[in-house]
């Protein structure tokens, strides 16, 4: 049998399924809006036909929580100016190769000539460093407290190796931070939060503590397969409906109260939080990660002189507010006319776990079935 | 052959070009009209409708469990001709060699050609043969030209594909992709996994024979995978479909693989599976016919052409919900987290 198998499993899915519509009969009329805010949720929901179960008062709404999408032009610009150095390789994970900076791509860069490879490790990017020391091997370092923690492994061990030809783009966001920022906006409203599985099990479930302190705002750690899914949506209803607005961690087969505590030490030792800026959300302070001093000749922005114009955004391109959880994807101008995932204008339609991309390719915004 | 390893002189055409050809293909490809040697290949008028496809294989690395671009390169024509209805008969095949391919590379590349030709039943009957300078070719590049014949009577495609239909699949998806992406990326995440690199020729007649005139459509699901050769038939024929994904036989391993790397099973490339659209009366035979044979073994009833007026393929789920499948867009590329 396969492992995850019991985890889409009807039988335990149906109950789960029935608890819901109760709920949400309970709930009737009140519309009832949850916010997934990582985008591996925003394409499991759909992907697993969970979100075809949803009843009609309940929307889901995706957040912050696409890394690729977060990222600003500023840093994409960045990114794209790094591989057009000369003497330089930039390593990066796939996602970020076709998202549109101000100007052009990784992918548009690669065609005219730059050296970017797609690696699925940050490992990998110090095999290139050491394999050439007659070139300069930068790491696109983007993600959130999910991917760091490798990041930051990778680049202890640069210093470990003495390596003087490897650094790192650090483009790191932090999830909490964000969702504060999110709150304290009031630019939407939100009844619950089903948090992000894969950050929750580096970071733990004690860092949203806030949510229930200052916010009063209810929400439930969720995994990615069927059952966790449907938790995570009745765990939300359950909470709301009894006016509750603790943190509940449904998803404890990997998420402990205090995390993962070797990934936290590794992040801790090698990184420090600043101040990052975020698509449609601006500057929020303390949501990124820097260098600490000690480790700092490995920060690509110290190591290279990049004189760049300001950056530019697309007009009509709402990236910013569907991240915000201000629009849906098809209420874009843009959306599945110029932007498609072929012609991607902006990130959320690149990436696999933007919200555009999940919508579009799972046809929400195609007639509705006959 | 006294090098070790190709050179510019093999594709000079001259001494050294007709060395690699008489040391290297010839005494795997018996062909009596390969034989000549001429510019062209004179072959018998044949009875019923020509079927003439033609591919390109630029497969990276060149040897992989379960294949090599050789046994790809006859694989991915003859299958273009089995799933039309046609008995593939003859080959050509072109062949682009990078300077420094080791000679012992060619040589088992050529011999698995060679065997799964006689396997799928094909002559190869012209060639060709170039050699490029070091980095402009990936070791080695094949085209091959497929020939068949479709009898007379015999009406295959999406046209005949109508509300009813069982939508069939011969075995296990994704295996030939995976395997690649694992093995080139030096990922070991599916380290048993094999392709399911085979020629179809054989599969397919057999199901032609059980299902008779209640054969509608058939496909392989290679690049863009299943969802790629069922939305592109459902749009042609414009009809909707149902499947559903409990029935779709996936290896554990490989959708282990496909979930930590954010892939969808349905979109990965597979090499030696068909999917067919067949009537509701033959559909039982055509399953049993498609189960009798090692290729099929593992078929299935995997969906249904359903009345619908919207054109989409639908995925039921196994929780009991619903989502679209559509068009993969751009390269597979593993997600961040």
């Amino acid at each position: 049998m396969h492992l995850t198998e019991p985890f889409g499993d009807r039988a335990l899915t149906q109950p789960l399924v029935e608890r819901m519509m109760s709920l949400a009969e309970r709930l009737s009329p009140r519309q009832v809006r949850l916010m997934e805010v990582c985008g591996s949720h925003t394409m499991s929901f759909f992907r697993t036909g969970v979100r075809s179960l949803l009843p009609d008062n309940v929307t889901l709404l995706s957040g912050p929580g696409c890394p690729v999408c977060v990222t600003p032009n500023r840093e994409l610009d960045q990114m794209i100016a790094l591989a057009s150095l000369p003497n330089v390789t930039v390593a990066t994970f796939g996602d970020m190769l076709r998202v549109p900076g101000s100007r052009s791509s990784l992918v548009q860069a690669r065609t005219s000539g730059a050296d970017v490879r797609v690696v699925y490790s940050p490992m990998d990017a110090l095999t290139f460093a050491e394999a050439d020391p007659s070139r300069e091997v930068v790491f696109l370092g983007v993600g959130f407290e999910t991917t760091a923690p490798t990041v930051a492994a990778t680049v202890l061990e640069a210093a470990r190796r003495d390596l003087r030809n490897f650094s790192v783009l650090v483009a790191h966001k932090l999830v909490p931070p964000a969702l504060r920022a999110l709150l304290t906006s009031g630019e939407v409203r939100i009844d619950a939060f089903i948090l992000p599985g894969h950050v929750s099990t580096i970071i733990g479930a004690q860092p949203y503590a806030f949510l229930e302190s200052e916010f009063g705002i209810p929400s439930v750690i969720a995994g990615f397969l069927p059952t966790d899914l449907l938790e995570g949506v009745v765990g939300c209803l359950e909470l709301v409906a009894y006016d509750q607005a603790e943190v509940r961690n449904r998803y404890a087969r990997f998420v402990r109260e205090r995390g993962n505590v070797a990934a936290k030490s590794v992040l801790e030792e090698t990184f420090e939080p600043c101040d990052a800026e975020w698509r449609g959300f601006g500057v929020i302070p303390e949501s990124g990660l820097r260098l600490r001093p000690h480790l700092r000749r490995f920060d690509a922005l110290e190591r290279f002189t990049l004189d760049l114009p300001e950056p530019r955004e697309v007009h009509g391109c709402l990236c910013g507010e569907v991240l915000k959880g201000m629009v849906s994807p098809d209420e874009c101008k843009l959306f599945g006319t110029a932007c498609s995932p072929e012609n991607p204008i902006g990130p959320c339609m690149v990436s696999s776990e933007g919200a555009c991309a999940a919508h579009y390719k799972y046809g929400a915004h195609r007639a509705v079935k006959v | 052959m006294r090098n070790k390893t190709v050179t510019t002189a093999h594709g000079s055409g001259g001494k050294a070009s007709r060395e690699l050809l008489e040391s290297v293909f010839l005494p795997h490809l018996p062909s009596r009209l390969l034989a000549p040697l001429s510019d062209q290949a004179l072959l018998p008028r044949p009875e019923g409708r020509v079927a003439f496809t033609t591919d390109s294989f630029v497969v990276k690395p060149l040897f992989f469990p379960g294949g090599d671009i050789g046994k790809l390169a006859v694989c991915g024509t003859v299958n273009d001709l089995a799933v039309g209805g046609a008995v593939p008969n003859y080959l050509a095949c072109s062949f682009i060699l990078e300077e420094g391919l080791p000679v012992a590379d060619l040589q088992r590349v050529v011999r698995s050609l060679a065997e799964t030709a006689r396997e799928a039943g094909v002559e190869v009957v012209t060639g060709d043969t170039k050699v490029v300078e070091r980095g402009a070719a990936d070791g080695m590049f094949i085209t091959t030209t497929g020939l068949g014949v479709v009898p007379d009577g015999l009406d295959i495609g999406a046209h005949r594909i109508e509300v009813g239909d069982v939508l069939l699949l011969s075995g296990h998806l994704a295996d030939h992709g995976i395997t690649l992406f694992c093995l080139r990326e030096g990922i070991d995440l599916a380290s048993d996994a094999v392709s399911d690199c085979a020629p179809l020729g054989e599969l397919c007649s057999r199901l032609v024979s059980a299902a008779g005139d209640g054969l509608h459509a058939m496909r392989d699901p290679t690049r863009g995978g299943l969802a790629t050769a069922v939305v592109e038939m459902a749009n042609s024929a414009g009809v909707s479909v149902e499947m559903d994904e409990a029935a779709i036989p996936v290896r554990d391993a490989v959708r282990s693989a496909c979930e930590v790397l954010g892939f969808d099973p349905l979109t990965v490339a597979n090499e030696g599976k068909v999917v067919a659209f067949v009537s509701e009366d033959v559909a039982p035979a055509a399953l049993e016919a498609l189960r009798s044979h090692p290729l099929g073994r593992d078929a299935a009833v995997i969906g249904h052409v359903v009345p619908s007026l919207d054109g989409l393929v639908w995925l039921n789920t196994p929780i009991g919900g619903q989502r679209i499948v559509d068009l993969p867009a751009g390269e597979l590329l593993p997600r961040i987290c």
